[in-house]
């Protein structure tokens, strides 16, 4: 759908040198924070705060000391804030994607009762704030006794309408009736269609589907800042959040931790950087789907 | 959304042969079933909850008590909540179109230019998306900040003062820029997804009939996804009518600039978490939760009649 060649024509490559030079201005503003961040992650105390150049390397150029630094503040903490992040993102992620992908493709494949009112349930739910929930929620999992615990931050990432709604679409187009009732002819079983036929179909969005959710729940703040109150469950967001309002509070006495919080917001981002470049021609396809309808 | 599908084969066996019309109801339920659990154990019950949450109030003397919609009245005549809507009404009609229109003009530009450059561009240009709000926030703190930001240096050059973004005077703009920054790149990707969808053959002949490259722009790419804006339009007024993390972050940066009464939503999580007033602060939150709703239903309803995005 994305690939113009199949469209019929081939365009030759078109290269405007003033929409290429406003471009360069535009991937000037959209990097500026990251060389910050790289530039900065290299300095110690003393060079963030030499007043040198904040948009260059100071004299010395200490990446290796900060990483060290990092890992090893308070009893290592952030490995722990980065491994309970990945712990999160995944769980959330994966079962995230295994109930939207299922309730996709019984929406789209199955008539059964009540289906056009649930499914418009679903959307519906897809313009109720999220944080709108967090307090009630937060509430509801105090009474069993679930606050302060991963799964106060898991079991609320598992809710993903968008994908349900995603799913929805890509099935309906990507898989043919007619080729599900020829493995029902040949006396397949309706899990084994699902599984070995549907399924391999729909891989792009399912891949898309799974990134959207792993990165929601990675960047998740308001949930676990409202659920958790141990700094051990904590993912790296609200404990980067923690440290930044520690360290403003006290201005002073805190310049190591600027540092330790440059360097953190550093390393927090490459997992999610890494996952969306290698997973990008899968995501691209999956996201024009919910564009065109 | 609500799909209108043609009556297919499969329909009409099963009409006719009605024995096997339990087996389908059956696998149907079964596949959508565990997401129905979920999303009734974590999206009506709590929805449910707050509801009935809002409608009681905890008094020190007294104990809890049902005071119906006293909080909602309270509410609604809340200095601080009322103040914080009033910001993120203002902050919408600003940050909103700013995000769509420099969303589409780097659409429009990198479906336009081919180069291994726009193909890099696209890329860093996305690049935000994947950073953490937080992160994201705490980055724009950085560079705003007078003792190790960047500003001074700049404006140094011109010899002007460098401006306080985390100022009374300026934090608005300078959250409109983080989120700005933070979320046009996504934008920008579904409508250049859409725009990709589109077939060429369309500007052939738009070409022929003499069309220029802003008329093909104007009047046929954008037009063609349309649904497509209207999709980033909902989501971008659902994201920032609950405007949280940003400001939660930089408050700890500009602390007599940005209230715990900022947002709606800050107040919500400032009234149940830091006063252990539950009541008030789900009624702060079903409030704006059931005016996000109704805002962008009301919306749909009006697009529908011309759009067929619903």
């Amino acid at each position: 759908m994305s690939d113009r060649s199949r469209a019929g024509v081939r365009r030759p490559p078109q290269r405007h040198l003033p929409l290429q030079v406003l471009l360069g201005f535009l991937v000037v503003y959209f990097l500026v924070p990251f060389w910050w961040v790289i530039v900065n992650s290299s300095k110690d105390a003393p060079g963030l705060f030499g007043g040198g150049n904040t948009l260059w390397f100071a004299g010395r150029i200490d990446y290796l000391g900060n990483l060290e630094q990092l890992f090893t503040y308070d009893n290592g903490i952030y490995g722990r804030w980065i491994l309970n992040s990945t712990l999160y993102a995944l769980a959330g992620g994966v079962g995230a994607t295994v109930l939207a992908v299922m309730a996709g493709y019984g929406f789209a494949k199955y008539r059964f009762a009540a289906r056009r009112f649930s499914f418009a349930l679903v959307l519906g739910a897809l313009m109720v704030p999220a944080t709108a929930l967090v307090i009630p929620t937060f509430m509801m999992f105090s009474e069993f006794g679930l606050t302060n615990t991963i799964w106060a931050v898991i079991l609320p990432s598992l809710l993903n309408p968008f994908g349900v709604y995603l799913m929805h679409v890509y099935a309906r187009d990507a898989v043919p009736d007619e080729i599900l009732d020829a493995a029902r002819a040949d006396g397949a079983g309706e899990v084994r269609t699902f599984l070995q036929v549907a399924l391999p179909l729909m891989r792009p969005a399912v891949v898309t589907v799974l990134l959207l959710s792993a990165v929601a729940s990675w960047n998740n703040y308001f949930l676990p800042l409202a659920m958790l109150s141990d700094n051990r469950l904590f993912p790296v967001t609200v404990g980067l959040g923690l440290w930044q309002g520690i360290a403003s509070a006290n201005n002073a006495g805190s310049t190591s931790l600027w540092s330790l919080i440059i360097m953190g917001a550093l390393v927090s981002v490459v997992p999610l950087v890494i996952a969306f470049f290698t997973l990008q021609r899968h995501w691209r396809g999956g996201l024009s789907v919910g564009g065109l309808r | 959304m609500i799909e209108k599908s043609a009556p297919s084969a499969q329909d009409r066996t099963y009409k006719i042969r009605g024995k096997v019309r339990f087996r389908e109801h059956l696998m149907g339920w079964l596949f959508v079933g565990p997401f129905g659990i979920v999303f009734l154990a974590l999206l009506i019950a709590p929805l449910a909850y707050a509801l009935y949450l809002s409608l009681f109030q905890k008094r020190l003397i007294g104990g809890t008590s049902f005071v119906f919609l006293d909080n909602y009245v309270k509410a609604f005549t809340d200095p601080s909540f009322l103040s914080g809507s009033w910001f993120v009404i203002r902050f919408s009609l600003v940050s909103i179109p700013l995000q769509i229109i420099v969303a589409l003009a780097m659409a429009l530009i990198l479906d336009a230019v081919t180069s291994l450059f726009a193909r890099f561009s696209r890329l860093m240009i996305f690049l935000p998306y994947a950073i953490p709000t937080v992160i994201g926030a705490v980055m724009w703190g950085f560079l705003y900040s007078k003792s190790f930001g960047p500003l001074s240096d700049i404006f140094g050059l011109f010899g002007a003062a460098p401006p306080d973004f985390l100022s009374s005077n300026l934090i608005f703009y300078g959250l409109v820029n983080v989120v700005t920054w933070q979320w046009a790149g996504y934008y920008m990707i579904i409508l250049y997804a859409a725009l990709q969808g589109i077939d060429p053959a369309l500007y052939e002949a738009a070409r022929m009939d003499g069309a220029g490259k802003w008329q093909i722009a104007l009047r046929i790419k954008i037009p063609l996804i349309a649904p497509a804006l209207l999709l980033i339009l909902i989501f971008s007024l659902i994201g920032t009518l609950q405007f949280f993390n940003e400001p939660q972050i930089l408050r700890s940066l500009a602390a007599g600039t940005i209230g715990p009464d900022f947002t709606p939503n800050m107040y919500a999580y400032q009234q149940a978490f830091a006063l252990a007033n539950f009541n008030y602060g789900s009624a702060i939150s079903f409030a704006l939760g059931g005016i996000v709703f109704v805002g962008v239903y009301a919306f749909l309803f009006f697009t529908r009649k011309r759009r067929s995005f619903l």
